[in-house]
């Protein structure tokens, strides 16, 4: 069979969908038929495309992203679009427009973000694999609160065309799936050199994964249990990475003092990135309109307040500030060498280590409406934006539980060695995940 | 520290649009916020490496691009063919 068309009219009790589409034709190839599910913010030709945010409500994209033009040319069949915090900004997708997606292990809780709808329809067993996008963790996050795989591919592997920027230089489109051999599967689907992407690496990804990691080198920062991380958490992750010691690995106690700044470096890049990227949204070109009788600033304003939610206008706020004269050398001059610091200790720590392993969050999934205060929120991405910063390849993989909610086992490799990354969690997931 | 008159400033910059109610709540958590960037100060004192950037510039070839239909299709105000904004002066 080559083609024809999945009906997909889900029980969506978890809300992981804003856009479902209940007869999604399919064609030939590697993916043919297979239901697989699109983060919102991932620009879908005829199918309404929103950001989870009011301000893009009725847009519908009129070109495909070219990870979208990847699956369609593969033969699969794209149901959804999934929810998300509002243009990615946000640890729980509880900031989406359109209300929270709750996580199918227990739905008192939030499934992670920003990709989280992605996560809760792959863990729900909606779809068998879904694209998310990870700007500082929103991969991986969701992928651990959900007990999923997720990777956040090396920058510059994966096409961004088509993607919703809201931070150019951290954001990358990744695979997540229910185990590694599909989210491989699905990684090998959308690379490739894309030249509407001015970032895009030439570096296709043709991977068998391999089971073996006798004598691989796995660094493990002491940073990544450090304050914060739940010691339940750090236990489970602990007991993982022994495990990985019993499968032949070796593992290497480290340091990554640049830690202790690449949080505040994040939110820095990300917000000031944002208030240029966004500035788009004034409801001109898409979106609800702006009344043409109004002067200028007035009617975008409006639009702007009503069409953006709370955390979006925090985050343009603090990153039009951040890069506003008289602050730019107090606050983003001094982000980039905080981050040039993350980018050398990864360089450094690449010399004696094949791959550092940790836990992906410090946490289990909060309770729906936990967090409240946006600056407790923001401290719980502190051990997935590291790998943003330096653009490095990393990968969530459930490793155990911890009060009854999945725990995700980081794993994190050398720029475009995602192929090793894969291979690391195909191996603890074959042989040491029990 | 930050004052609301300062937020209301930077609301004006990025047309963000800002009641006076909320005034209180986002410049509070500004300072939080701003505090917790501080650690920017105090973590880097010795020089950091510094990598040199240059660009790389692709060939200035024409290509395809949407049609004027497919990119108006969208807006809520057109006219002959162009979209409609609001008044800039």
């Amino acid at each position: 069979m080559t083609g024809g068309v999945f009906h997909f009219r889900p029980d969506d009790r978890y809300h992981a969908f804003i856009t479902c589409c209940e007869e999604a034709a399919y064609g030939g190839g590697h993916l043919s038929g297979i239901p697989v599910a699109v983060k919102d913010n991932i620009s879908t030709k005829g199918i309404m495309t929103t950001c989870a945010s009011a301000i893009l409500w009725g847009y519908v994209p009129p070109y495909n992203a070219y990870v979208v033009d990847r699956l369609k040319s593969e033969g699969a069949a794209i149901v959804g679009k999934t929810n998300m915090d509002e243009f990615g900004m946000g640890t729980t997708t509880e900031n989406s427009a359109f209300g929270p997606t709750l996580n199918p292990i227990d739905t008192g809780r939030v499934p992670g973000g920003s990709s989280g709808g992605s996560a809760a329809a792959v863990a729900a067993g909606m779809v068998r694999m879904a694209l998310g996008t990870d700007t500082g963790g929103s991969i991986r996050c969701p992928a651990a609160f959900c007990g999923i795989v997720g990777l956040k591919p090396t920058y510059g592997r994966v096409s961004r065309y088509g993607l919703i920027a809201y931070a150019n230089s951290l954001e990358q489109i990744g695979p997540m799936a229910a185990n590694v051999s599909d989210v491989n599967l699905l990684m090998s689907i959308i690379t490739g050199h894309d030249p509407r992407d001015s970032t895009s690496y030439d570096q296709p990804y043709h991977h068998v994964p391999d089971p073996d990691i006798h004598g691989l080198r796995v660094g493990v920062p002491e940073e990544f249990f450090g304050k914060g991380v739940d010691p339940r958490v750090a236990s489970v992750v602990w007991d993982a990475i022994s495990r990985m010691e019993n499968q032949g690995a070796e593992i290497i106690s480290c340091r990554m003092p640049s830690m202790s700044a690449a949080l505040a470096a994040y939110y820095v890049t990300c917000t000031s990135e944002a208030s240029s990227n966004l500035a788009r949204f004034d409801g001109v070109r898409y979106g609800p309109g702006a009344d043409p009788k109004k002067q200028w600033h007035e009617a975008f304003q409006e639009r702007r307040r009503e069409g953006f939610g709370k955390e979006v206008r925090r985050r343009i706020l603090l990153g039009t500030f951040a890069l506003s004269s008289g602050y730019y050398g107090k606050y983003y001059a001094k982000a980039q060498t905080a981050r040039q610091e993350v980018r050398d200790d990864f360089r450094r720590l690449f010399r004696e280590v094949d791959v550092l392993a940790g836990p992906t969050m410090p946490t289990i999934a909060f309770k729906l409406g936990e967090k409240t205060d946006p600056l407790s929120m923001y401290l719980s991405d502190v051990l997935t934006v590291p790998a943003n910063l330096a653009g490095v390849p990393a990968i969530s993989v459930p490793c155990g539980t911890s009060e009854g909610m999945p725990v995700g086992l980081q794993i994190m490799g050398r720029w475009f060695e995602d192929e090793r990354v894969v291979d690391a969690a195909f191996a603890f997931e074959q042989g040491g995940a029990s | 520290m930050i004052e609301e008159k300062d937020v209301e400033h930077i609301a004006e910059l990025a047309d963000i649009g800002m009641e006076r109610s909320e005034l209180a709540e986002f410049t509070a958590q500004f300072n939080e916020i701003l505090d917790y960037f501080g650690v920017l100060d105090q973590a880097w004192t010795e020089a950091s490496s510094e990598v040199e950037e240059y660009n790389i510039f692709r060939d200035d070839e024409p290509a395809g691009s949407l049609s004027q239909e497919d990119v108006l299709a969208n807006a809520k105000e057109t006219e002959d063919g162009f979209f409609r904004a609001p008044r800039v002066m």
